[in-house]
């Protein structure tokens, strides 16, 4: 008998998680002892502190990795084995702290709807009723969406560094569940909202119930649930190949639904229009990140061994998802559904850049790998799109957000500035040079078309011309359409939307002049440990 | 004893779930589908910890049962809301967000 030894913790390496898990906590203890009139200051202050704080941890870690030349993994395995802390992973933290911070911002914003969040003042009084209305004049907010949004980010962090199934499940239901109760909390549109909640958790549990039973199915295939013992498994190949298989399918049920890829898209249009604004940003930008950083590490660390196995599927749905969401954004009117599909087809080049995997040895010094490429795809998509449902979240009537399309026409006459940073954005969605959506296709183009995969790449420039004529669409209807009645209206927002449109804006211009540095970075820390 | 008819019971149990989620009209019936698909996922992880001898598959069924009953809290939290709005829990019904 042994005596007990402690796990090697690493507190340091964990401390970005540790920091956004501790804000969310202490938020909900401000939720029950800080008086009402006091929540808001305090919530957004410790929620802007939580952000900037793993933000600089997540820097500090950072440049703990120290990318040595001769060494090919970088990155240490903390916390008993259950978070790989390497390059990829810790690069998803940042970007997901400043992503985190922009959210924050969006959330915190009170001039837009003079005063008050725009979450539900009470979302317990039902919509039209006496209670509502009460809430309404009694100008009543909703501070839990601080701590909801901080335990969504933590689960977001620790998403892509799970090192085993089991961390990467409950990773998965830690940022699904706050997101689940996020989208019910419109202030205005409550059925839309409430119905998309609704659709969102119920489709989303049902994926996990396929995530749960393909992960059974992968432990009972290798007998553990760490990734390098499964990747062990694998490699010799000793097990019931129909566990394995099978369990791969399911697992990437799981995955797929998060990501938004079809044929698992379905909520994804429902659930982006019905939520409320800053919301459908965040989880556009975010939910994006982490899941596909966690795809990333299931597939190439776990099932690197058999990729010939898994491949023609991911060949299937990524093309299936880029037509899906192309084609179907056309027939939209309204603007955040057609953004929503818009993010399908993202969803869709990501999975692009995805097929560029290939062994260390065929890379090329310098060239790019699939981790980097999408993980460049992804920092460029989530700024833009965070910066584009921002502008969306302004665009206002007397009925609150105006987000069918004949309500924007000619937006460009009553606000030349926010039309043309729309425009712009757009243009960036649909990957026209010198924006970072150009950069980021060619990044995860040419790391596929590399990889062999060129059927999908020619797929995906197609699909990309596609789009463009919906992005264009949107941009001559507000630029050369005339105003309908009284036309749109661009309410003045605070300093906090401003920031977050501004940052948007100029990361998606930097990216797509001078994306070298960072995809220098990229090809420095993206390869996953073991 | 063989762990074949453990796996294939839990077959049976997803493959029902997974169904209702798919044919049951109401929200709650649904949710306890997918409750029962997450059971059945449970029964597979202790079989396989029985059949590769170790204890990781079941650590994780009680993480699942954990994380079941967090997503019990959300959803009827959801549903209820839904309910009270619309006075009714088909999933039919809120259809306001479409094409």
């Amino acid at each position: 008998m042994t005596g007990f030894q402690a796990p090697n913790v690493e507190w340091l390496t964990l401390s970005p998680l540790l920091v956004v898990f501790l804000a969310a906590v202490v938020g909900v203890l401000v939720e029950a002892f800080v008086p009402r009139a006091q929540r808001y200051a305090v919530q957004v202050g410790l929620s802007l502190a939580a952000m900037v704080g793993t933000l600089v941890a997540s820097l500090v870690v950072f440049a703990r990795l120290s990318p040595t030349a001769d060494e090919a993994e970088l990155g240490r395995v903390v916390a008993a084995g259950a978070v790989a802390a390497d390059g990829p992973a810790v690069f998803t933290w940042v970007l997901l702290s400043v992503l985190g911070l922009l959210s924050v911002m969006l959330f915190a914003e009170r001039k837009v709807e003079s005063g008050v969040l725009t979450f539900a003042g009470q979302a317990a009084a039902l919509p039209g009723t006496e209670a509502e209305r009460e809430a309404s004049t009694r100008g009543l907010s909703h501070t839990e969406v601080f701590p909801l949004m901080l335990f969504a980010i933590g689960g977001m962090m620790l998403f892509p560094a799970s090192n085993d199934l089991l961390t990467m499940f409950v990773a998965l239901e830690v940022l699904s569940l706050p997101l689940y109760l996020l989208c019910g909390l419109a202030r205005r549109r409550r059925l839309l909202s409430q119905e998309a909640a609704m659709k969102y958790f119920l489709l989303g549990a049902f994926s996990s119930g396929f995530f749960v039973y393909g992960l059974a199915l992968v432990y009972g295939y290798a007998g553990s649930m760490g990734f390098a013992q499964i990747a062990a498994a694998v490699s010799a190949d000793t097990g019931s190949r129909a566990l394995l298989l099978g369990g791969i399918g399911l697992m990437s049920v799981g995955l797929l639904f998060k990501v938004g890829a079809a044929p698992f898209h379905a909520w994804t249009p429902d659930v982006y229009q019905g939520a409320p604004t800053a919301v459908t940003a965040f989880m556009a930008a975010a939910t994006k990140v982490a899941a596909f950083g966690a795809m990333l590490r299931l597939f190439y660390v776990a099932f690197g061994g058999n990729r010939d196995d898994w491949l023609p599927m991911v060949w299937a749905v990524a093309i299936l998802t880029m037509v899906v969401g192309s084609v179907l954004a056309i027939s939209q009117t309204d603007v955040k559904r057609m953004l929503a599909y818009s993010s399908i087809a993202h969803a869709g080049f990501l999975l692009t850049g995805f097929l560029g995997i290939r062994s260390l040895d065929e890379v090329a010094p310098g060239g790019l790998t699939g981790v980097s490429a999408v993980l460049f795809y992804l920092t460029t998509y989530g700024f833009t799109t965070m910066a584009a449902f921002a502008v969306v979240s302004i665009v206002r009537d007397a009925g609150g957000e105006t987000t069918h399309l004949a309500r924007w026409q000619g937006l460009g006459k009553e606000s030349p500035l926010v039309a043309g940073v729309f425009a712009f954005l757009l243009l960036a969605m649909a990957g026209i040079p010198l924006t970072s959506g150009f950069t980021g296709k060619w990044a995860v183009f040419a790391a596929a078309t590399a990889a062999g995969a060129w059927p999908v790449v020619v797929v995906a420039v197609l699909m990309s011309a596609v789009a463009a004529y919906f992005y264009v669409r949107v941009i001559v209807l507000m630029f050369f359409a005339e105003p309908v009645g009284d036309g749109p209206s661009v309410a003045v927002p605070s300093a906090l939307t401003t920031v977050v449109i501004a940052v948007g804006t100029l990361v998606t211009l930097v990216l797509g002049i001078v994306p070298g540095a960072l995809i220098e970075l990229l090809g420095n820390v993206g390869v996953f440990i073991r | 004893m063989s762990e074949t008819p453990f796996l294939v019971l839990s077959a049976i149990l997803f493959t029902i779930g997974a169904v209702g989620v798919l044919t049951r009209r109401n929200a709650i019936v649904v949710f306890m589908c997918v409750e029962l698909m997450l059971n059945a996922g449970n029964l597979a992880l202790i079989t396989f910890a029985r059949t590769t001898g170790t204890l990781d598959g079941q650590i994780a069924a009680f993480f699942v049962m954990v994380v079941a009953a967090a997503e019990v809290v959300v959803g009827l939290a959801i549903i209820m809301t839904i309910f009270r709005t619309r006075r009714s829990a088909s999933v039919d019904d809120a259809s306001l967000l479409k094409y």
